[in-house]
């Protein structure tokens, strides 16, 4: 038995399987975080005040470029996928793990540094918040990395088999991507900034 | 257009074990594969039953101690008490219930029953046998998914099982959670319960995804949105409401979860004494954040409940009155909108938490306007029944009492969504009565008619009809006399959550004194538990006749022995492996029964205009 469209796309629809999956995967971690976002708005207002400048925003904004940067790598991974021409793809994706790590040892310095002072979520209300968001936020990159180690070792097997099928992992694993680059590019100025 | 000429019905008992199949799925998998870790939708919509029905009669068996505990407070329980107390130890010292333990049981039978139990069993178990048959889907768009999303709930479930024989036993709170007194309360009970929630939260999250993917995806040719059984897009939007709403209580759950294990003050206020003294937090959170993340599920959860017994309803319903369902569009229509409202009235669980009369009135709009497209949807199943030539079998008894029975549970609603009437009324066993007439007698009726209608199709053998009238009977007049007593206790101002059942707190026991409940509304707990144990045994019948009528039950002499459109009665018996076999093409709407002219009373979906005649072109 086959499942129909699980690598090309419904007529009608326009889409392929994976792809409706992730874009409704997507839309409940935008509930997921806009009630975190909530959770943010609705307790800072109550308080009386706000720290500000706790974090080095020097790191953040580094962090910042280094998604950033990872974004457009995932979009030449699947771009070079797209052209056949895999050993690109490769080099792209290998990249784009590469900048994901880079972020997660930033982020390890800079909870490193609190922690050193002390400063656990148990600390303020700020530093709950700003742990919880961020490492949330880190789940999700650790998960991303998890999915592009698999396309890059075991799971790159699949392009010699089914070409498109594989491209199409690439595909949605970059909207998984773009998607939780978007969360930090929020994450950044209403803690680091604001 | 190659057209596919279908002899009717188009597969017949005997070759049903030999229906072609393309890709070779007669090699043996072996009994793990099969049954255990299977990715057919069949079987894991057979497991999430199986499982669910579990958990269900254990939900019941909770409640049943409560009952005796609120009828004989401090008096140790017969038959269960000396077991419990070997199992539980001191919170059941001499089997006596304690007040603790009375109020773990309080939180898990709720837990247990809404997520456990029927959400599994509706949307997860009828959701996956059914609709991918309905829709002429060979499975579900993601089978290992599906699997994953199983497991997640049973993993779910241990957890939540495993925290009763934790030291401090399970959580206290309430099923609802609420801040700080599940942060406060000294067990691990809580942090159990949010583990617990997660990975039945993940499960979900997975089911919804696969279901709206599948349903999206996978409609057989000619299966165009307008044809969809109601009972299909009463599961996509059900889907959708689970996939939106869960994700700010998983949210919640973490930021308890940070509070519960971190320390953190996500949901504690500055100034915050738990048992005289002052709390070590850092304070400046919000008990009423989690309120308001809580019922942001909560609410739509009620029509996750409800839902898909309406689609139940539906279908049997059309099949039993033999003519087409009253308003199919208005049905369609109306199930979205309930689901797009549903979104915006969870504040009217909050009446009393002081959040203003502005909001209040804002939420008493929209709870209002909710209710307009739920009677249209129940207006629609009663006009139905007008001038059908009904057929009284099993299915169609529970699916008939669940029409009067829902109606009792939404009706009643109605007062608690406006705050001048649910302030005196809240947290009162008139909330529990109007809450349980949906669910218990509402989607549970339509649970089992679910049960009974594709029984057949599972095992190829109908349930025994006269144990099956007589399981009707007994549950809607116990159900009934188990939950209509509540609102008379309720409005005579009886809270719920007393481990007592009011004795104390109302010192109804002290004659003459003021303000206190009724001698004869106390005396009606002595009522509602034997009512609740006669109600328990009604469903002894069930449980043998479900177990008997898998082997023994008598055989269908067709395919289709409900004489059903809907295309899941014109796959083979049960069906196999991919279900069709052959892709089926779909010509008409969900509904065509009676249709003048026509040779027999109904005519399949997949049935074209004129047999042997050149297929219409498909809708797409």
């Amino acid at each position: 038995m086959e499942i129909p469209y699980a690598v090309y796309p419904r007529p009608d629809t326009g889409i392929y399987n994976a792809k409706v999956g992730i874009w409704l995967f997507l839309a409940s971690e935008v509930m997921l975080f806009g009630a975190l976002f909530s959770t943010y708005i609705i307790l800072r207002t109550g308080l009386v005040e706000w720290p500000h400048g706790e974090l080095n925003v020097w790191l953040g904004m580094a962090n910042t470029f280094i998604l950033i940067g990872s974004s457009v790598t995932m979009v030449m991974a699947w771009a070079a996928l797209k052209m056949r021409n895999f050993g690109r793809h490769r080099v792209y994706l290998i990249v784009t793990f590469l900048l994901a790590g880079v972020f997660l040892v930033n982020k390890y310095f800079e909870y490193a540094d609190h922690f050193r002072r002390g400063e656990g979520p148990w600390h303020t209300t700020f530093l709950a918040i700003y742990y919880t968001l961020t490492g949330l936020h880190g789940l999700h990159i650790l998960g991303g990395m998890v999915v592009m180690a698999y396309l890059i070792g075991p799971g790159s097997r699949l392009w010699a088999k089914q070409p498109e099928q594989f491209t199409n992992r690439v595909e949605y694993t970059g909207l998984y991507w773009h998607f939780v680059d978007l969360v930090w590019i929020f994450l950044f100025p209403i803690l680091y900034l604001l | 257009m190659e057209t596919i000429v279908h002899e009717f019905p188009p597969y017949r008992e005997g070759e049903t074990a030999h229906a072609p199949e393309a890709h070779g799925h007669h090699e043996d998998i072996g009994f793990w594969r099969k049954y255990i870790f299977s990715s057919d939708h069949k079987v894991i919509g057979i497991q999430y039953g199986f499982t669910a029905l579990c958990f269900m009669l254990f939900g019941f068996f909770l409640m049943l101690m409560m009952r005796w505990q609120i009828a004989h407070p401090g008096a140790p329980m017969p038959v269960v008490g000396p077991m419990l107390a070997k199992l539980l130890g001191q919170p059941a010292a001499g089997g006596i219930m304690s007040p603790e333990l009375y109020n773990s049981f309080g939180a898990m039978h709720g837990t247990i029953m809404v997520f456990l139990a029927i959400v599994p069993l509706a949307f997860a178990a009828f959701g996956n046998y059914v609709v991918p048959l309905m829709i002429g889907a060979p499975d579900m768009a993601f089978p290992r998914v599906n699997m994953a999303s199983y497991q997640a709930y049973v993993l779910g479930g241990i957890v939540m099982l495993v925290s009763f024989f934790i030291p401090g036993g399970a959580a206290q709170a309430g099923w609802t959670s609420y801040s700080p007194l599940a942060t406060s309360i000294p067990t691990a009970g809580q942090l159990f319960w949010i583990i617990g929630m997660v990975l039945l939260i993940t499960s979900s999250l997975l089911g919804a995804v696969n279901f709206i993917a599948t349903i999206i995806q996978l409609r057989a040719p000619g299966m165009t949105w307008m044809r969809l059984p109601f009972f299909v897009w009463a599961q996509f939007v059900t889907a959708f409401l689970l996939l939106l709403a869960f994700p700010p209580l998983e949210a919640a759950a973490l930021m308890q979860l940070m509070d519960n294990a971190a320390h953190t003050s996500f949901f504690l206020p500055t100034g915050l004494a738990v048992g005289g003294q002052l709390a070590h937090i850092s304070g400046g959170g919000s008990p009423l954040l989690w309120q308001h993340l809580f019922w942001f599920l909560g609410h739509p959860e009620v029509y996750v409940l409800i839902l898909p017994g309406m689609g139940i309803v539906c279908e049997i319903i059309a099949n039993n009155t033999r003519k087409p369902i009253w308003g199919y569009k208005s049905l369609v229509y109306s199930v979205l909108v309930v689901g797009f409202l549903s979104f915006i009235v969870w504040a009217h669980h909050m009446y009393l938490t002081g959040m203003g009369t502005t909001i209040a009135t804002f939420f008493q709009a929209t709870t209002m306007m909710i209710s307009i497209p739920s009677v249209i949807i129940l207006t629609c199943l009663f006009i139905s029944l007008w001038g059908g030539s009904i057929r009284f079998n099993t299915p169609m008894l529970f699916a008939l009492g669940f029409l009067p029975m829902f109606g009792i549970g939404g009706l009643t609603g109605l007062p608690l969504g406006l705050a001048p009437t649910d302030i005196p009324l809240h947290d009162t066993y008139y909330v529990i009565a109007h809450f349980h007439y949906v669910v218990a007698p509402g989607t549970i009726f339509a649970l089992f008619a679910g049960i009974y209608y594709w029984f057949p199709k599972m095992t190829g053998r109908r349930m025994n009809e006269f144990w099956g009238r007589v399981h009707f009977w007994g549950s809607l007049v116990f159900m009934n006399l188990v939950f209509m007593p509540m609102f008379a206790q309720g409005i005579e101002g009886m809270l719920r959550r007393m481990a007592d059942g009011g004795a104390n707190y109302s010192a109804a026991r002290v004659p003459g004194a003021l303000n206190t409940l009724p001698n004869d509304i106390m005396a009606l707990h002595t009522w509602i538990l034997w009512a609740a144990i006669a109600l328990g045994l009604a469903q002894i019948p069930f449980i043998i006749n479900l177990f008997w009528s898998i082997n023994r039950g008598e055989k269908v002499r067709s395919d289709n022995p409900w004489e059903a459109t809907t295309l899941e009665w014109q796959a083979p018996t049960p069906p196999p492996h991919g279900n069709f076999a052959e892709p089926p093409q779909i010509y008409r709407g969900p509904y065509e029964y009676s249709v003048p002219g026509h040779a027999t009373d109904f005519t399949p979906q997949n049935e074209p205009d004129r047999p042997g005649a050149p297929a219409l072109s498909p809708a797409h």
